[in-house]
């Protein structure tokens, strides 16, 4: 059935859906009303689950930890400053293997603060050992929700579903919630394989020396790269559950033809999806979604760059002194390429800054004027010229 | 054979924490985990946070615990012990969860998670096994280190004595969250330690466990002496062992004759510094810890009248039939 929707709402009776046994969040701007929503159906009776009023993101994030590692689905939310604070914590749950479910409602990191949008939050804990996947609407939003747990279950690693602040969470949108039965159809009750139990007592979170070490990375590198077959088959299943898919770990679309690539995360995908239907010369270019962001599908990549002679990167994040994150890892697996298209990178939309449909004609015209990196839409006026 | 050695090896007795772990000789922290862990029995979840303990007792691909054991981080104990206790609740089982620390992960770092905890009221035992610094990493003050003691960021010189500030009052402020029961305890009252945990253990609510737990390494004495200088350390009145109830002092041990606190001091290498001869200051300082000493005496009414069973004195005579308690 369709519904017009909040997308912190929906997302919240999407995580509802999964029957998590235990809840824990924090609000900050802009997930708070993913927590508002969360607590208000436990209020309502419409979930059952126990809900930790937690005193800080890192005890959240601490909360999910025990509560899967004692077997129960658990789910945490966060935003910006919270993800930092948990950061600790986000280590622990991925190194320990813990299939714990994460929402991160994307906003810029202080100072100066700021509430509104980019990816500074997920991209400052990419290292993190978890998968990071992104969403470009609503809808998927909720149906990544969903398959997050399954993935989750399926490799032991935790997932981050990253949705866009404001521009998802507070936007009303027209979606299709899924029912029940098909949800529980889909995702089957949680069965955790290291679960704590007195009957069987395992000692998790040990020490573990140099003659051990460099074997859990690797271990956990092995999971994170093989992570993207139960992506893809979660993908897969729902589209079959629902006839909905989210593009598994990533889509392109636009002319077979076109030699002028543009990739992105996020919402912007759809509001370059837009552009390409609605302003001239949308015959120009393709667009490449990138869904999974960790594991990094750089194979998947490669295999739909053939063909073009430039892509335009687009961050929505920067790491200072050095440029955009996405473009310096898409640059570097294009390397292995033959024909490998020339990478621009560009930060568009940080703090929140609106990124108009106006903007994709832009991007088209970038390969003639950005080398390396470049912030996009930044105001020259009101720049000293020394910081240009 | 019927030797006592070989009956006493042959009763059943749940070990938590087996032998064969890496604390140092004399180490309270190693003394009191088993005590703690034997009188709360094997339907438990534990959770540790980083610290001497966690190190020594699960060296990979080792682990001396015989019961569920979590680790993860240093300040996380407390809230991934609610975490573990939502679970537990939301699965329908009755494990009690029990929470551990060092005072490092307790005082400090880990005091808002373990308020949070207290506030939610989760049915946790929370256990602080309170070496007063951080041991793990080379005896660094904490807020629990006593005041005058010397440690690695506390040292004294030409311009100090040691750490300058006083060992917070955690109990206090336990007490402050109301909740159901705290106590502090010590390894050189090991019955009195079990019947505190036991207690514990039977309350379905957030309680709390301050166990004094000497660190031979970090105090700078004899591992043999472990024990003694636990003793003292109450008998002198500068570690009181007493029992909150919602908030309120509901019993203590009394203390039968109340030892000079120089006897405490001059028996530990952290304290050294209190003794060197014609430094007015370390005069001053020794006086200042007697006055905490008897401060404490005062307050919570430490001074018995007359002999007693369950005071300093009694409490650790073992006596045929077991103790002389109900
Ligand atoms: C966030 C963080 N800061 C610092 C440390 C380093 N660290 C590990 S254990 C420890 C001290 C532990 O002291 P305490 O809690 O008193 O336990 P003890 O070793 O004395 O038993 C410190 C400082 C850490 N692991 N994590
Ligand atoms: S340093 Fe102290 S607390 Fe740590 S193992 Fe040795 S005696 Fe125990
Ligand atoms: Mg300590």
């Amino acid at each position: 059935m369709l519904e017009a929707l909040e997308g912190s709402q929906a997302i919240a009776r999407a995580v509802a859906l999964c029957r998590p046994g235990v809840v824990a969040a924090y609000p900050i701007t802009p997930q708070t009303h993913i927590v508002e929503n969360l607590s208000k159906l436990v209020a309502d009776g419409r979930l059952e689950t126990e809900l930790v009023s937690v005193e800080s993101e890192f005890s959240a994030a601490s909360v999910a930890l025990g509560a899967s590692a004692a077997g129960s689905r658990a789910y945490t939310a966060s935003s910006s400053q919270g993800i930092l604070l948990m950061a600790e914590v986000l280590f622990n749950i991925s190194g320990m293997r813990l299939p714990v479910v994460l929402t991160c409602a994307n906003r810029a990191l202080g100072a100066p603060i700021n509430i509104w949008n980019d990816h500074a939050d997920s991209m400052a804990v990419r290292d993190c050992g978890w998968i990071q996947l992104h969403c470009a609407n609503n809808q998927e939003a909720v149906d990544t929700s969903i398959q997050a747990f399954r993935i989750a279950e399926a490799t032991e690693l935790p997932v981050m579903v990253c949705v866009d602040g404001f521009v998802l969470t507070h936007t009303l949108e027209t979606l299709e919630m899924p029912d029940q039965k098909l949800v529980d159809a889909y995702l089957p009750p949680f069965r955790f394989s290291r679960m704590l139990d007195p009957k069987h007592p395992l000692s998790l979170g040990t020490l573990v020396g140099p003659e051990y070490f460099a074997e859990t990375r690797q271990a956990h590198h092995r999971a994170l790269l093989d992570s993207v077959g139960a992506i893809l088959e979660a993908d897969r299943a729902w589209q079959a559950a629902t006839g909905r898919s989210c593009g598994g770990l990533l889509t392109v679309e636009g002319p077979e033809d076109a030699r002028i690539g543009v990739l992105a995360m996020g919402s912007l995908v759809s509001t370059f999806e837009e552009a390409m239907e609605v302003l001239p010369g949308r015959k120009k270019a393709k667009l490449i979604k990138l869904r999974a962001f960790r594991p990094f599908p750089d194979e998947a990549l490669r295999h739909v760059c053939e063909g073009l002679t430039d892509l335009v990167v687009v961050d929505r994040a920067i790491s200072t002194g050095f440029g955009g994150v996405l473009g310096g890892e898409v640059r570097s697996a294009l390397l292995e390429m033959k024909k490998a298209p020339k990478v621009h990178n560009v930060a568009l939309g940080l703090g929140g800054r609106d990124v108009p449909m106006e903007m994709w004609p832009r991007l088209l015209a970038v390969p003639k004027e950005v080398e390396g990196f470049r912030i996009l839409d930044l105001d020259p006026a009101k720049l000293e010229p020394a910081d240009l | 054979m019927t030797e006592p050695a070989s009956l006493r090896s042959r009763q059943p007795r749940f070990r938590g924490l087996e032998a064969g772990h890496r604390a140092c000789q004399g180490c309270g922290e190693a003394l009191a985990a088993r005590l703690v862990t034997e009188s709360a029995g094997p339907d438990v979840i534990l959770t540790n946070a980083t610290g001497c303990l966690e190190v020594f007792t699960t060296p990979w691909p080792q682990s001396a615990w015989r019961v569920p054991w979590l680790h993860s981080l240093f300040e996380n104990s407390a809230a991934i012990a609610s975490g573990v206790e939502a679970a537990l609740k939301a699965q329908g089982r009755r494990t009690k969860v029990i929470a551990m620390g060092g005072d490092g992960g307790t005082f400090d770092i880990g005091f808002q998670a373990l308020s949070g905890m207290l506030e939610r009221m989760h049915n946790v035992l929370y256990v602080c096994y309170d070496n007063e610094a951080y041991m793990n990493t080379g005896i660094q003050r904490s807020s629990s280190t006593p005041h005058a003691a010397m440690t690695t960021t506390s040292p004294p010189g030409k311009n100090r004595m040691g750490k300058r500030h006083m060992k917070k009052d955690l109990l206090s402020i336990i007490a402050a969250h109301h909740v159901p029961y705290a106590a502090s305890a010590s390894v050189a009252y090991p019955q009195d330690l079990r019947r505190k945990v036991r207690r514990a253990m039977e309350i379905e609510g957030p309680t709390f466990l301050l166990v004094h737990s000497p660190c031979p390494l970090g105090w700078g004495h004899d591992g043999t002496l472990s024990i003694e200088i636990a003793r003292l350390g109450v008998q002198t009145g500068l570690f009181p062992l007493i029992e909150l109830e919602r908030g309120e002092v509901a019993s203590v041990m009394p203390i039968r004759n109340p030892v000079p606190v120089v006897e405490y001091l001059k028996r530990q290498g952290r304290f050294r510094h209190l003794f060197s001869d014609g430094d007015h200051r370390a005069r001053e300082e020794r006086e200042h810890l007697q006055a905490l000493a008897d401060y404490n005496i005062e307050r919570y009414g430490l001074k018995g009248d007359g002999d007693d069973p369950l005071d300093t004195d009694g409490a650790d005579t073992v006596r045929r039939g077991g103790p002389a308690r109900t």
